[in-house]
């Protein structure tokens, strides 16, 4: 059924589709109406779910790990301030190998207070053992959630999926709900099948107090789950192709083939960029787009397939790590180190705290970057003015 | 009467608690009581520790470590996800310090009780950080020393009454225990397993090592506590109805409850006199508010 919804009840759906058990969370715009239809999905019955009206984020996802842990499958939402207060127990969460699934909406930190989009809250819990999605539609949002349970289910990590504020959260788009039915024949039904869970007829300690001799090996494991994530989530997207009929590979190349110059974007940014590049392309200038849309695991094997083929790669970050440059840009140097061909890369930052990001933006970073030889620094702000 | 104390045990010997720990012999209690059907949840205190470090684990159900703060949402997110899969026999209890519970984790523990989730929340009391080596908590009494509130300037401000601000939320149950009285222990263990909703359970656990007393004076501590009020065991149910379940014919002096703790030691007789008319007073309104003359 084709409807016409918001990224949030995008959202909403998907956590609904697939069949979350145990909701806990708080609300903050703009992730608001996530958990207000959530809410009406169980008063109703359509959702057969225990929704937790937590009296904070930090509760929220401590519930989440908790109900995890018995075997049910967890949701939870949230954006900004709130998922830099579950900060602990994201640690958590990833560290007993439980897969809950977070979908935050991308906003700003304060002070001073911001309901926009940035990638700085998501960006500063990268390093946890969460999987990260960054989503470019509503469709998208709706069908990563589901997929989401999926991939963490099987690498038992929690994944997080990630939509702009206001960009997507609030604007409705065209979204295919699929049927019940067909979303069952891809995921399986709760509870989950974890190796080990809270079980009074097989009891346990779980999180105990663990010495240097197992610890090391607990988080050498957290990262071998991670690399295994990458083809995971090739598979589970692929399998969702071949029952829902669409799929969005980890990253996705456009119009990479022939390119000089390739655009790398995340998030709602990479629409405007896919416009731009098609302009250019009028114009006469070979320029492709890389949309990284897993961004951990980082897809190292792909950036280094498809960037060296052209000379310039201009990373687009909507995010700053503060003393050096922007994430992905660092990353992506990161990921190509090591390589015999090296491309040129320009690390843009822009539309930091929700200032919008128009084609011409990308059309004079385009226009920069292809008559620069060199960047003159590591960081190239676009449009700041002071 | 006679009361006897169920033989069947669910904490084993292996335990690493310190000698005379009242938190340990208290779980020993409270697992007799409740069986193995429960679940059990502990935030960072001693009880992280005591349980045994990985693979070890001294009792019998299953265990759920959990950060410090987060002892009251995790028993709610485990009984939401087992009553979602009907497993709804199961008891969930949380077992926490008094940090855990009085300062870190109240926040967690006021919103379960406003739901009036359904589990058994425990503070045992040693009256400081004993994890991270006797710092003041605020059920740290008046006048007590910890390593930070030292003898010169030892606490200025009196225990925070846990008790009164969970009876405040309209529980089911709010209880006050001690091992001094066993059979009042599993009692009320009995009675918080056999209602729904929120259940509050505050057990006074002394820790010798903490109060610079001898670990055999454990339980004797206890009874003393009680025995001058500076302890009473009570209960109330559904924030209105209170009972007051030992009542000391004639209540022995404060001081001699004191005298044994080395974290008392630097008290001076006027100090004594001024946590004994503290100990009168509230005394007097928790008889109010019971209906005793
Ligand atoms: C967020 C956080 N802050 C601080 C700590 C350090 N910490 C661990 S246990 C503890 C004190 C626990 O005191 P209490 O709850 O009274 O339990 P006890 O150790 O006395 O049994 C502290 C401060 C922690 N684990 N987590
Ligand atoms: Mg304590």
């Amino acid at each position: 059924m084709k409807k016409v919804i918001t990224g949030n009840h995008a959202v909403s759906y998907g956590a609904q589709l697939a069949r979350s058990q145990v909701i806990a969370a708080y609300p903050i715009t703009p992730q608001t109406q996530i958990v207000e239809l959530l809410s009406e999905f169980c008063a109703s019955g359509k959702l057969n779910a225990k929704f937790i009206k937590v009296e904070s984020e930090h509760s929220a996802m401590s519930a989440c790990i908790a109900a995890a842990a018995t075997g049910a499958r967890t949701f939870t939402a949230t954006s900004s301030q709130g998922l830099a207060l579950m900060h602990e127990m994201l640690h958590w969460a990833a560290g007993a190998r439980l897969p809950v699934v977070l979908a935050n909406v991308n906003r700003a930190m304060g002070p001073g207070w911001s309901v926009w989009t940035d990638q700085n809250d998501s960006l500063s819990q990268r390093d946890l053992g969460w999987l990260q999605f960054y989503c470019e539609s509503n469709q998208e949002v709706m069908d990563t959630v589901i997929q989401a349970f999926k991939i963490g289910e099987k690498v038992l990590l929690p994944v997080m999926v990630i939509l702009d504020a206001f960009v997507l959260s609030h604007t409705s788009e065209p979204v295919d709900i699929p049927d019940q039915e067909l979303v069952d024949r891809f995921l399986p039904l709760p509870p989950v099948n974890l190796p080990y869970k809270l079980d009074v007829e097989d009891p346990h300690a779980f999180g105990a107090l663990t010495s240097p001799d197992h610890y090391y090996e607990i988080r050498f494991k957290i990262q071998k789950a991670q690399d295994e994530a990458v083809q995971v989530a090739k598979e589970v997207d692929e399998e969702f192709k071949n029952i829902l009929g669409r799929g969005y590979g980890i990253v996705e190349p456009y119009r990479c083939d022939d390119a000089k110059l390739i655009l790398v974007t995340s998030g709602t940014i990479t629409g405007t960029a896919r416009i731009v590049v098609d302009s250019e392309r009028v114009k006469g200038r070979k320029v492709g787009l890389l949309k990284i849309r897993m961004f951990r695991p980082t897809p190292i094997k792909e950036l280094r397939e498809i960037l060296p083929r052209a000379q310039k790669v201009v990373v687009i970050d909507r995010n700053i790590s503060f003393g050096h440059s922007g994430v992905f840009c660092q990353e992506i140097k990161s990921a190509l180190y090591g390589l015999p061909v090296q491309p040129t890369i320009f690390g843009f930052i822009i539309g930091i705290g929700g200032r919008d990001v128009t084609a011409q933006d990308i059309e004079e970073i385009v226009d920069y970057a292809s008559k620069t030889e060199k960047p003159d620094s590591i960081i190239l702000w676009r449009g700041v003015r002071l | 009467m006679k009361f006897e104390i169920p033989q069947k045990e669910y904490m084993y010997p292996g335990h690493v608690a310190c000698p005379g720990c009242g938190g340990a012999y208290s779980m020993r209690m409270a697992l007799k009581a409740l069986g193995e059907r429960t679940i059990i949840v502990i935030p960072a205190c001693c009880w992280s520790i005591i349980d045994g470090p990985f693979p070890l684990h001294a009792c019998k159900p299953p265990v759920f470590h959990t950060a410090f703060e987060t002892a009251a949402i995790a028993a709610s997110g485990i009984k939401a996800g087992l009553d979602i899969q009907g497993k709804t026999d199961i008891t969930v209890m949380s077992w926490a310090g008094d940090g855990g519970t009085l300062d870190i984790g109240i926040q967690a523990l006021s919103g379960a009780a406003e739901r009036n989730d359904d589990f058994i929340y425990v503070c045992y009391d040693n009256e400081a950080y004993m994890n991270t080596g006797i710092q003041r908590s605020s059920a740290t009494p008046w006048g007590a020393w910890t390593t930070t509130t030292p003898a010169e300037t030892p606490k200025s401000e009196p225990k925070k009454n846990i008790t009164e601000i969970m009876i405040a939320h309209r529980i089911p149950y709010a209880a006050t225990t001690t091992l001094a009285y066993p059979d009042d222990m599993i009692r009320k263990f009995k009675k918080a397993k056999s209602i729904k909703g929120t259940k509050f359970i505050h057990i006074f656990a002394p820790c010798p090592t903490g109060w610079k007393m001898a670990p055999d004076l454990m339980v004797k501590i206890c009874r003393l506590a009680v025995d001058s009020n500076v302890f009473p065991l009570y209960e109330c149910e559904y924030g209105i109805h209170y009972t007051i379940n030992h009542i000391p014919k004639k209540p022995i002096p404060v001081e001699e409850y004191l005298k044994p703790q080395g974290r008392f030691s630097h008290l001076t007789k006027a100090m004594i006199e001024h946590i004994q008319k503290s100990v009168n007073f509230e005394w007097e309104l928790l008889k109010q508010r019971a209906g005793v003359s």
